[in-house]
């Protein structure tokens, strides 16, 4: 459904390039909910853009359906981690929600249907006039994630959708991103720093190494479908997977590390 | 209640100190014996049977065309070339120092050179006052389409908008508050260049009236004739207030909401 093969990105420029994704591979099943966590800085916002198509990698490709990624595909959505510059202040909740399902060029009556049935199924009801900024950041970010499902997309990517928002608000929004996917039946790449939220979130965690950015580790999250903020996350194979990822971000890091001092140290 | 108590107290503020320098004034002259300075009451009588008589249609209307033409003029010009300039790195870099040197030309000095391509009649006032009220919109057009935040335009190449929905919904609206900064700005630039291009050749309008005033002795009529061109100015600018807190109504809304 979703394949990165052999990614590459090197950023050039005055006469310095930085290698920000060495090589990377991975897939994602029609269906599937993937975590992507990394170290900070190891270019995952990087490899979120370019499987957006809103970068060209340096090499390798990106391809949804078999279709190579050349610009933002049809039928992608993305949900940034900054909601509230994503979202256009000088619009309705409900207009922000329409506008790309106008430049879909579907008929009014579908739009309208669309906007209500997506922002009810994020929980919000009575918002549509109101404007973005008149809302709380968890609420916001509710919009954006509504905008994405009104798209209808067959792949959506949230880049740290949740940075930003306060942990009981990041708790009923983890849990909102679950409910979504499996009622959509979408492909879901979520791409996040938290081990934990990860585990929580994901059929699949694939763990990146620090940059320059290769696969470090991929773990299947074998942890009941159904799945509870309390329960699950008390499981005791809840902290056996964590503990496991959190070991490989731990040597990816220190790996990075090490190579860097030698680098020096040959310098 | 809350808002239209600040409604009243704002509306206190614009008509009150007005107000109170206008009955200063008119006590202050009255009785006025000076020849080039007459009491209010006086300049007020002509104001009303001269300004608002015949010389409305004859001087005003004129120059309130002039007025509004090359205000567009500019406004066109302005956010059409600051949105193409805005938005290609290149053409910014190749245009800029030029932009630079023409805008740096005092405006008023094209009077003559205009009034040899263009007579003088309408046509130069109406190009006098775009080419002076034209830069503050291009330069404000060109920043605030530099400054549309790189989030937002990802939001719209992701929903892959045409190009005409990327600048509609997207590019315009994210610099209109800097463009209405141009706006507000290159209006007051358009009435003096206005009255300006009018004193030095025209056969109408309120510069030309009032230089022709001055010349003619008319004292009264002529300070009357000061008086309505601020009166212009001053009912320009509530004019643009409120298109503008209707067009910006959500910008102001989104500082408050970032402030709180």
């Amino acid at each position: 459904m979703l394949e990165v093969r052999g990614l590459r990105k090197v950023y050039g420029g005055h006469g310095r390039t930085v290698e920000a994704v060495r090589d990377l591979t991975f897939e994602l099943k029609a269906g599937e909910l993937a975590c992507l966590v990394g170290p900070s800085g190891c270019g995952k916002t990087t490899l979120l853009k370019c499987i957006a198509g809103l970068l060209a990698p340096t090499s390798g490709e990106v391809s949804v359906h078999g279709q190579r990624v050349a610009g933002p595909p049809a039928d992608m959505a993305v949900v940034f981690q900054e909601y509230g510059r994503s979202l256009y202040p000088w619009m309705t909740v409900g207009a922000n929600v329409e506008l790309p399902l106008k430049e879909k060029r579907l008929v009014r009556a579908r739009r309208r249907q669309l906007v209500t049935d997506s922002l009810a199924a994020v929980g919000l009801h009575d918002v549509e006039n109101a404007y973005p900024w008149q809302l709380s950041g968890g609420m916001q970010q509710r919009v954006a994630i509504a905008r994405a499902l009104a798209y209808e997309p067959q792949v959506l990517l949230m880049d740290e959708p949740f940075a930003a928002v306060d942990a009981q608000t990041r708790a009923d929004l983890e849990d909102l991103v679950r409910s979504v996917w499996q009622r959509f039946g979408i492909t879901l790449l979520f791409v996040t720093h938290d081990i934990d939220e990860a585990v929580y979130l994901g059929e699949r965690v694939i763990v990146l190494s620090a940059s320059p950015t290769v696969v470090q580790h991929q773990v299947t999250v074998d942890l009941p479908t159904e799945r509870d903020q309390l329960a699950t996350r008390s499981l005791a194979r809840f902290a056996e997977l964590r503990a496991e990822i959190y070991q490989q971000i731990h040597q990816a890091k220190a790996a990075s590390t090490a190579d860097r001092l030698a680098a020096e140290a040959l310098a | 209640m809350t808002w239209l108590l600040r409604r009243a107290t704002s509306l206190a503020f614009i008509v009150g100190l007005p107000l109170v320098v206008f009955v200063a004034l008119w006590f202050g002259t009255a009785g006025s014996t000076n020849f080039y300075l007459p009491s209010m009451q006086v300049i007020m009588d002509s104001l009303a049977s001269d300004w608002l008589g015949s010389r409305l249609g004859d001087d005003v209307l004129p120059s309130l065309a002039r007025l509004a033409m090359g205000y567009l003029l500019a406004a066109v010009l302005g956010v059409g070339l600051g949105v193409l300039v805005g938005l290609s790195r290149p053409v910014r870099q190749v245009l800029e120092p030029v932009l630079e040197f023409f805008r740096a030309i005092p405006p008023p000095v094209l009077v003559p050179v205009l009034i040899l391509f263009a007579g003088i009649g309408t046509t130069m006032k109406v190009f006098v006052i775009a080419s002076g009220a034209v830069w503050p919109i291009l330069l404000n057009s060109v920043e605030g389409v530099r400054a549309v935040d790189p989030v937002q335009l990802d939001t719209a190449r992701c929903y892959r908008f045409s190009r005409r929905a990327l600048l509609r919904r997207v590019v315009l609206p994210a610099a209109s508050p800097q463009i209405f900064a141009g706006l507000r700005q290159a209006l007051s630039i358009a009435i003096i260049l206005m009255v300006i291009s009018e004193m030095f050749a025209a056969t109408n309008g309120l510069g030309f009236a009032i230089v022709q005033l001055q010349r003619s002795f008319a004292i009264p009529e002529m300070w009357a004739g000061i008086v309505v061109l601020g009166l212009l100015g001053f009912v320009l600018s509530i004019l643009f207030r409120f298109v503008e807190d209707r067009v910006l109504a959500w910008h102001r809304g989104l500082r408050r909401a970032e402030r709180s």
